[in-house]
């Protein structure tokens, strides 16, 4: 400041001489407890009925998945009359082969939980780690990764998950778990750009902050600083992000069956067997109805979930 | 355009343009009684509590006050811009050359805002559509307002540029926003605000977002168009320094309320209000040099707990007991030149000192 | 403005030689028989592997094999199906089809998704904000075939409203209506949500703020200071969106039976025909990478911020 008898002050700066002025309203913003991010976003959630709703719908689905058994004693491929409708013997009818709808439809579940799951979990982490070290490193490194990013970002999914599923087709020999796993794969290869690009930006927000300039600064190694610094401060938007993509994931799965690409008879999946009941949509609609039900419950419930994380997390949208 | 440096030229020279007419005295605005309140979740907050004064032609008036002490917000309900809810106005009037602009239908209110009440924002960069050439944003005013046809407007919006002294306004007329420096955007809302040749400005902190250099340039620019057009102007500041130079009365706020009222030499010389006192005494002093530079204790209140008795009472170094009972109201200050006012019950002795 | 456009073209040229790269080591390069599962359930005879290994060069090492496929891609040549007709005369009559498909679809994702985004936002916290946003969340949870098959059985089976397939070689606006908004839904929710938001925000921008101070009727003020703005995510989000659209009118097709590209692609998968599939789709990545670069042009005049130098 130079001295001149006509000094511009701020009437602000009564308070503080030599401090620029800002635009809070000191006593309010002063008496607000500080509390971290990540409590108050549970605290948000907790209020939240459609997050409770999610939970209870998923973890209801992730039971279906893993205990079938819970749920019905009806082996899914026992056969019956065919195209019974519902009834209290077979709550949701038979389908064309005479197969129990609701016994099929529980164990549905597993494959589109089972692919949803396992991708969500590889292209959380390939993703994720690609995108901190691309973001940590900077450099050639993250020139190649921002390029490589693009040019998966080229291909959308479900056209690249065909290309991938016609390139190693599947039969009816082909074994469930290889199938789920080749499904798996081809939305991991298509699905951890994304989450790579995500994790690089909030990464980049985050290492400019003083704590991780003065763990640097105290010799720290980068795998610490990593770990106990730049992780715990930019996995949010990953996570919430992660949380919707399954949902997606699972749709994708079921496209794909539908399409008769994925999982292909005698495999039992939701996706499958609406493509069998599309066949009687005209006569008897609730064969293809209750697999369908099922299926948008699932992603209803991974898409609201993120839809309250990412809420939670984000205090513009409040 | 007709200019002239004649108290009220401008309506003589625009006779057929306004149907408002100014008092006999040149008397533009008159704020009578102005309350605004926030509803909002945890609570009212009042913001503005009872605030009076009043605007003439070619007359500049100061509001002083930091942030929070309801001066944007008097802005606002003048300009009738404020988002309601959560704003609402219970108290008041604002009459416009003897009309009261809240009781006025929303359409004919509208149509003042432009040709007859104008206001210029802090920060040009985030006021100015960041989309639209700063040209095409200027000739909206007139194509708007008056009607007129696509070029006519822009050769409005050059000519207003070069008025406000910017650089190749020709060219640039097709610029956005974000290529133009700070003190040129300024120049840029300036222009858009006096496009219609208003009888009202509002300038809410014209200067905070700039260099100290080009504050004063665009100061000056603001007393050259206020003198050539005769304008009212409410400056909002929270600056002392810039107040002293180009306004003719200040009214400094507190609180959502007037504390002291003055023509801005007396005020300098004689504050008659505690928190006026410590304003002024914050400013640093080339004479003080080596003193350690006083300061205004305390933060100002919440408002929505506002507290009881005189609002400054809690940061006032003059406290007595019926400050903290008592809300003293704004009244001439005895012994003091006509026109003072103050809101204190020892308004005398500080005036003294 | 040339310069850009230029410079964006040459930045897309790596692009489409990654994306190409990957389709052709995703289908020709990876551990596994290329030729597998080709010919039908029954495996190919000698003779057809040998000549799918002499058409894709797979003997040459993968550069090698890549280059002279690439070389094929850009004359137009996508290969031959298993009947030896070449894709690209299978595609030409399909093209128009399901362009046609697609423009629908896209107007209508604009029109109402943008529509109901600016009702919601304008109205935020009313029982019509809540209204749109749950319905929003409905699309987008139920697979676009879920929805299609609905749509084809109340509004075409029972209701009759529509045709309940499109087998037309030439169909018209009409018969391509259900099928467009049955694409169009998911893409609709998210322009909805995308608009609504944006929308919410700007309304509180200072230049909002500056519209009604300048007397500006509120109609204008957010009819064009704020929703011009909005729409630079949405715009971005429609080009980004368009490979889902291409996604979506396979599966939409194979519903309603139409004669287009998707409804191709879904027939060369029944017909294990693999060298119709990549084919088809290798094209429709091309068309969604032109698309983009487009979008990405659009952008630049959308937002005048977006250096063009």
């Amino acid at each position: 400041m130079t001295d001149t008898p006509q000094q511009s002050v701020t009437a602000t700066a009564g308070i503080e001489p030599g401090e620029p002025s800002t635009d809070v309203a000191p006593a309010r913003e002063a008496a607000a407890p500080a509390r971290s991010l990540t409590s108050d976003a549970w605290r948000q959630l907790r209020r939240k009925p459609a997050f409770w709703f999610s939970v209870v719908l998923i973890a209801l689905f992730v039971a279906m998945a893993a205990f079938p058994g819970l749920f019905t004693s009806i082996d899914p491929r026992q056969v019956f009359d065919v195209r019974q409708e519902p009834s209290a013997e077979h709550w949701f009818g038979t389908d064309g082969q005479g197969y129990d709808i609701y016994s099929r439809t529980i164990h549905g579940a597993r494959a589109s939980i089972l692919v949803g799951i396992l991708t969500t979990v590889a292209t959380t982490l390939i993703g994720g780690a690609v995108g901190i070290l691309a973001a940590y490193f900077g450099g050639w490194l993250d020139t190649i990764v921002s390029r490589i990013t693009d040019v998966f970002f080229a291909i959308p999914v479900l056209l690249g998950g065909i290309l991938f599923m016609s390139a190693f087709p599947s039969d009816q020999s082909t074994p469930y778990l290889s199938v789920v796993l080749k499904v798996v794969a081809a939305l991991t290869i298509l699905g951890w750009p994304s989450l790579a690009r995500l994790m690089r930006g909030s990464v980049l927000q985050v290492l400019p902050n003083d704590y991780i300039q003065a763990a640097r600064a105290l010799g720290a190694s980068p795998w610490r600083i990593i770990t106990k610094h730049v992780l715990p401060n930019s996995l949010a938007p990953i996570l919430v992000v992660s949380t919707i993509n399954l949902g997606v994931f699972i749709v994708a799965e079921a496209t794909l069956s539908f399409l008769g690409i994925g999982l292909v008879p005698p495999a039992v999946s939701w996706g499958v067997a609406i493509n069998e009941g599309l066949t009687f949509l005209r006569t008897f609609p609730h064969i293809p109805l209750f697999p369908s039900l099922f299926l948008s419950l699932g992603v209803l419930a991974f898409i609201m979930l993120g839809d309250a994380a990412r809420d939670a997390f984000d205090p513009k949208s409040r | 355009m007709t200019t002239t440096t004649q108290p009220r030229g401008r309506r003589d020279a625009q006779a057929t343009a306004s149907d408002y007419r100014p008092g006999p005295d040149g008397l533009l605005l008159e704020v009578d009684d102005l309350h605004v309140e926030f509803h909002t979740e945890d609570g009212v907050a009042r913001a503005i509590n009872g605030v009076n004064f009043d605007l003439h032609a070619g007359e500049t008036l100061a509001i002083l006050g930091e942030s929070g002490s309801g001066k944007s917000v008097t802005a606002q309900a003048i300009m009738g811009i404020l988002d309601m809810p959560p704003a609402k106005i219970p108290r008041g009037a604002i009459r416009y050359c003897g009309q009261d602009l809240l009781t006025m239908p929303d359409e004919q209110r509208r149509k003042t805002r432009g040709p007859e009440i104008s206001m210029i924002f802090q920060d040009a960069l985030s006021s100015l559509n960041p989309v639209f050439p700063v040209g095409w944003q200027i000739a909206e005013m007139f194509r708007k307002h008056r009607g007129m046809n696509k070029s006519d407007a822009t050769a409005q919006a050059v000519r207003l540029m070069e008025r406000v002294q910017i650089p190749a306004a020709k060219q640039r007329v097709r610029a956005f926003p974000h290529q133009f420096s700070g003190g040129m955007r300024q120049r840029i809302m300036i222009a858009m605000a006096i496009a219609l040749d208003p009888a009202v400005l509002i300038a809410d902190e014209p200067t905070t977002a700039l260099d100290v250099t080009v504050q004063a340039q665009i100061m000056a620019l603001l007393a050259e168009l206020q003198e050539e057009r005769q304008m009212g102007l409410i400056l909002i500041t929270h600056d002392l320094g810039v107040v002293a130079d180009v306004a003719d009365r200040i009214a400094v706020m507190y609180c959502g309320r007037i504390m002291e009222r003055a023509d801005v030499l007396e005020l300098y010389r004689r504050p008659a209000h505690p928190y006026t006192l410590g304003l002024l005494e914050s400013i640093p002093r080339l004479d003080q040099k080596g003193q350690e530079l006083s300061a205004i204790g305390g933060l100002p209140p919440n408002l929505l707990r506002l507290p009881s008795g005189c609002e400054f009472h809690p940061r006032c170094r003059f406290v007595q007991d019926v400050c903290r009972r008592d809300r003293p109201e704004l009244t001439a200050v005895v012994g003091a030149a006509p026109g003072r006012e103050s809101a204190c019950h020892f308004s005398e002795e500080v005036h003294r000192g | 403005m040339g310069k850009y456009v230029i410079r964006r073209l040459l930045q897309m040229i790596p692009v489409v030689l990654g994306t190409t790269f990957i389709i052709y080591a995703m289908v020709f390069a990876l551990p596994g028989d290329p030729t597998a599962g080709k010919c039908g359930d029954r495996g190919c005879p000698p003779a057809v592997v040998a000549e799918i290994r002499e058409q894709y060069n797979l003997d040459d090492p993968v550069p090698v094999a890549y280059v002279k496929y690439l070389g094929k891609l850009a004359t137009g040549d996508l290969g031959e199906n298993t009947y030896g007709i070449p894709v690209t005369q299978d595609l030409a009559q399909r093209y128009a089809i399901t362009g046609k498909l697609a423009l629908m679809a896209i107007a209508i994702e604009a029109v109402i998704g943008i529509l109901a985004g600016v009702l919601a936002a304008i109205r935020k916290g009313s029982f019509l904000d809540s209204l749109i946003l749950v319905s929003t969340l409905v699309v987008i949870s139920v697979p676009v075939f879920v929805i299609g098959v609905l749509a084809q059985f109340y509004f075409g089976v029972r209701l009759g409203w529509f045709p309940v397939t499109v087998t037309s070689r030439n169909p018209s606006m009409y018969q391509l209506l259900m099928p467009a908004i049955v694409l169009a839904s998911l893409s609709m929710a998210y322009v909805t949500r995308l608009t609504r938001t944006n929308l919410a925000e700007n309304l509180r921008a200072d230049y909002v703020r500056t519209a009604k101070a300048k007397g500006l009727t509120q109609r204008r003020a957010i009819g064009l200071h704020a929703l011009r703005n909005s729409m630079i995510p949405v715009v971005t989000f429609m080009g980004y969106d368009f490979g889902a659209l291409l996604g979506g009118a396979i599966v939409t097709e194979r519903i309603f039976n139409i004669q287009g590209i998707g409804g191709y692609i879904f027939q060369s998968i029944n017909h294990r025909d693999g060298f119709a599939v990549v084919g088809a789709v290798t094209a429709l990545v091309i068309v969604y990478l032109i698309v983009n670069l487009v979008v990405d042009l659009l952008y630049g005049v959308l937002d005048p911020r977006i250096s063009h130098d």
